[in-house]
């Protein structure tokens, strides 16, 4: 690093410098209602891994029902459960599996990955001092607070927590009488969407004009590295995409509390009350939520593709390789997403021509996930690939995602999904893509970038153990899925096993379920490991990888305006191993006098 | 120890592959061959991509697993400054292109067998054998009187059951899928057939049982607490069975109690 070797910290001499008004931040604007954009990442980061505790619960709970359906939760049974004996009922079944993903889609993985590592990235990556708009940030973090509150209240209302599934289909999430959960718990949980909504299009307006007009000097977008260019489209997809979502959820409140009937037919006899009044269609519904919950999918996967690019790049010690492609296919991910949505519907009664194009372009989607997956194994092809924990993550992440990428192509060939629709095959497909890539492109990201978040390291041991029992736990838990969902498995059934073709099914839900209890236990190593290491764990430098991005040459963890020298970037991130230096990294920043500036490394080479 | 990487993504990836193969002989498979015509065309569909995505993630696998051994070594190297391949690109872009493109053609011809409705069974359409009514947490099923055919509106001589459809076996047959209050759907596992039952709609489902057996009819959309405990059943009978139950239902259904039976008696 020869351009930038600061000798300490010079955050208040280049504030000085800069003129700004460097006055004492008191503790409460500093660390709560804070505008500093890696404050704001890290109280998602924070608020988010809670939530993923929360989810987790709810999850293992689900998974007790189906390994010994009725029979006394130990432990916390009789206190939760004392009218049932301890057991979960069938209504409170419902509101477990629904909350489960409401949690882990709203208030886990979209903020854990725009909102956390969006937010503390996107500025340090493109060489900003903050984001464009700090207090619309500050905003986005706590517009998060009330939904968290409504979807936490809403299992203390009458009736408890919305049970009509995270997609929330209509009748059973229009009408009142259709389920207990269908009560003021669904209304809570329709403001609870409205609310995250609101913070992830805050968060998208931010980044959007921060990456477009905020970089450094010398970054053009094609020298952003992936995670920027992930954030970036997530971005774009969101501000095209959630409106929809936000429309529809008010379209449903007021059918709930208005008497509109947008989503409800006429003559329903629900529930023994009175005939319902209307022309609504519920298949509206599934049009407008999956018109942006399918690309949220993306949303969801698309910046932890970024991170696990730049991951890979870094413990192969080679540039990425086809960084262009990698970009086209993201873009190309991302225009598709938009026009994939029926593949939801296949078997839903809507026009079966309407099925034959979705399941064209469902297929073409698969494509430009192909040439990551290739370009991932391209990258690590040659390399000199070291074994961190990041590094280990980021393989599990490729590794899993062709499981959930391949099983993706059986339920958008129709026919085949005429049969595993709505199965267990579904849910293993899903697990694979946010559980088995998304998740553990996070976890290898919290460990990437700790050290620039805290100065210290986490502990590399505890870190390779909590991989190696959070991936077995994992497949011993999802992969059988795949071939439960052969066997007819359906989803979100109570106690599937008095239909005699599933009786059989119970023995693999056991051992499902013992791999839940030992991925939810090993997250106690995670949890342990990121404390600890705040205070503990050893401390480093700017650049303990000898990574190349602009992050690197700030300080760890960088002070208020992030930079101590204005980085004037000279070349894409992914320059590892080049010829120009001794060592087998090549900061952005650094000057060399010698090379051709114009060179495009990542134009096409023939 | 830099090895134990390689060993452990190939070891995981082949304890999958493992696994995937002896499930079946646990029972952990599709419950036993499909009984319709229809049912065996989407299972063949189903084991031609199994065959595509298991040589396709093998593939990867051993690819993965080669690069870990190869470059993971932990001897001292450089790694080779490289940015890409056009020729790759283009190779892994249009290969995948044509196999997926070739999937998605090759299904068109089933769906449009089990779901365009001009391709249905003219006999099966002109005379549907019930009208079924999803609601929590039962199936209702509405039959025309024997030897009538299936209104839209109830009529005053239809047949009513619960729970428990019965059609004539080894022919297309049509029902009239409805719901009464909130999505539901109508799954025949044994004979791979789905489709949701959505309110306001009236939806026409084929199917073709070949074996006269009963058969298990689970709903597979969530609607509602008890959606688990939304159990019916299929009974696949031949002509005369069939005819002779529709006949036992009218007879029970109609009697008033009083004239099937002689004073004397």
């Amino acid at each position: 690093m020869s351009t930038l070797n600061p000798a300490a910290h010079l955050t208040d001499a280049h504030a000085a410098e800069h003129g700004h008004a460097h006055h004492e931040i008191g503790f409460v604007k500093k660390y709560i209602f804070s505008t500093d954009h890696k404050i704001i990442g890290i109280q998602f980061l924070m608020t988010t891994l809670l939530m993923l505790l929360v989810g987790g619960s709810l999850a293992l709970a689900v998974r007790w029902q189906l390994a010994f359906p009725w029979r006394e939760m130990p432990i916390i049974g009789r206190m939760l459960f004392s009218a049932q004996g301890g057991a979960i009922s069938p209504e409170f079944y419902t509101m477990l599996f629904t909350m489960h993903a409401t949690v882990m889609i709203f208030l886990v993985i979209i903020p854990i990955l725009a909102g956390a590592f969006g937010n503390f990235l996107i500025p340090l990556q493109i060489g900003a001092d903050d984001m464009a708009f700090p207090t619309l940030n500050m905003l986005s973090y706590w517009f998060m607070w009330p939904a968290i509150a409504f979807f936490g209240s809403s299992f203390f209302v009458e009736g408890g927590a919305s049970a009509a599934g995270w997609t929330n289909y209509p009748t059973l999430s229009a009408l009142k009488q259709a389920a207990p959960g269908s009560g003021n718990g669904q209304t809570l949980w329709l403001f609870g969407v409205t609310f995250v909504g609101v913070s992830s299009m805050m968060g998208s307006v931010n980044y959007m004009t921060t990456i477009i007009n905020m970089r450094a000097p010398g970054m053009t977008l094609f020298r952003m590295p992936m995670t920027i260019w992930g954030m970036f489209i997530t971005a774009i997809l969101q501000a095209f995409a959630l409106p929809v979502l936000t429309a529809a959820g008010f379209m449903m409140l007021f059918d709930r509390m208005l008497g509109t009937s947008f989503f409800v037919p006429g003559g329903l006899v629900v529930n023994n009350a009175p005939e319902t009044i209307g022309g609504g269609q519920t298949l509206l519904w599934q049009h407008l939520f999956w018109f942006y919950s399918h690309p949220a999918v993306y949303i969801m996967i698309l910046p932890a593709m970024g991170m696990t690019s730049d991951i890979i790049s870094t413990f192969s010690r080679k540039p990425l390789f086809g960084y262009r492609p990698m970009v086209y296919s993201m873009a190309a991910i991302a225009g598709l997403g938009f026009i994939v949505w029926g593949h939801h519907m296949f078997i839903s009664g809507m026009n079966p021509a309407l099925g034959m194009t979705f399941m064209v372009s469902t297929m073409m989607i698969a494509l430009p996930s192909a040439v990551k997956t290739f370009n991932w194994l391209g990258t690590m092809w040659g390399g000199n690939i070291q074994f961190t924990t990041p590094m280990i993550n980021a393989i599990a992440f490729v590794s899993m995602f062709v499981i959930g990428g391949l099983s993706g192509i059986f339920m958008a060939a129709v026919p085949v999904d005429i049969y595993i629709h709505d199965t267990y095959f579904i849910v293993a497909h899903f697990h694979y893509v946010l559980f088995g890539a998304t998740l553990f492109g996070v976890f290898g990201a919290i460990h990437f970038w700790f050290p620039k978040m805290f100065g210290r390291m986490m502990s590399e041991n505890l870190g390779k153990l909590h991989f190696v029992l959070t991936f077995i736990g994992f497949n011993v838990t999802f992969f059988p899925m795949h071939l439960l969902g052969v066997a007819g498995f359906p989803r979100r059934l109570a106690d599937p096993y008095h239909y005699p073709y599933m009786s059989h099914l119970l023995s693999l839900n056991q051992v499902m379920t013992y791999g839940a209890i030992l991925m939810g236990v090993s997250q106690l190593l995670i949890i342990g490991n990121f404390f600890c290491s705040i205070f503990w764990g050893k401390k480093v430098g700017r650049n303990p990888w000898n990574s190349n991005s602009l992050e690197w040459t700030a300080p760890s963890p960088p002070g208020h305006g992030n930079f101590d020298i204005l980085p004037i970037v000279y070349r894409g991130p992914y320059e590892y191993s080049s010829p120009l230096v001794e060592e087998d990294f090549l900061p952005q920043t650094k000057f060399i006098p010698t090379e051709d500036r114009h060179a495009d490394p990542y134009a096409d080479p023939h | 120890m830099n090895r134990f990487w390689c060993f452990f993504f190939s070891g995981a990836a082949a304890i999958a592959v493992l696994f995937s193969a002896i499930g079946p002989s646990y029972g952990w498979w599709f419950p036993g061959a499909s009984f319709s015509p229809l049912g065996a065309q989407i299972d063949d569909l189903f084991y031609l991509i199994l065959v595509i995505t298991s040589v396709t993630f093998i593939g990867v696998h051993i690819v993965l697993g080669y690069i870990l051994w190869q470059y993971g070594s932990g001897k001292p190297r450089r790694a080779s400054f490289l940015h890409g391949s056009h020729a790759l690109e283009v190779v892994w872009s249009i290969v995948p292109a044509g196999v997926l493109l070739f999937i998605a053609l090759y299904q068109m011809d089933v769906w449009a067998r089990y779901r365009v409705k001009s391709n249905f069974d003219p006999a099966a359409v002109a005379h549907p054998v019930a009208e079924v009514t999803a609601r929590q947490f039962e199936w209702r099923i509405r039959y025309p009187a024997p030897g009538k055919t299936l209104q839209d509106k109830p009529q005053p001589d239809d047949l009513y059951t619960v729970n428990d459809l019965h059609v004539p076996v080894g022919k297309p047959v049509l029902i009239k899928l409805r719901s009464e209050d909130v999505l539901h759907s109508f799954f025949l596992p044994h004979l791979r057939v789905k489709q949701d039952a959505v309110p306001g709609l009236s939806i026409p489902v084929w199917f073709q049982a070949d074996k006269a057996q009963v058969y298990d009819l689970v709903c597979a959309e969530l609607c509602g607490w008890g959606h688990y405990k939304m159990r019916g059943q299929l009974t696949a009978q031949r002509a005369e069975e069939y005819k002779a139950y529709l006949d036992e239902l009218s007879q029970t259904q109609f009697d008033d109690g009083v004239a099937a039976k002689k004073n004397d008696e």
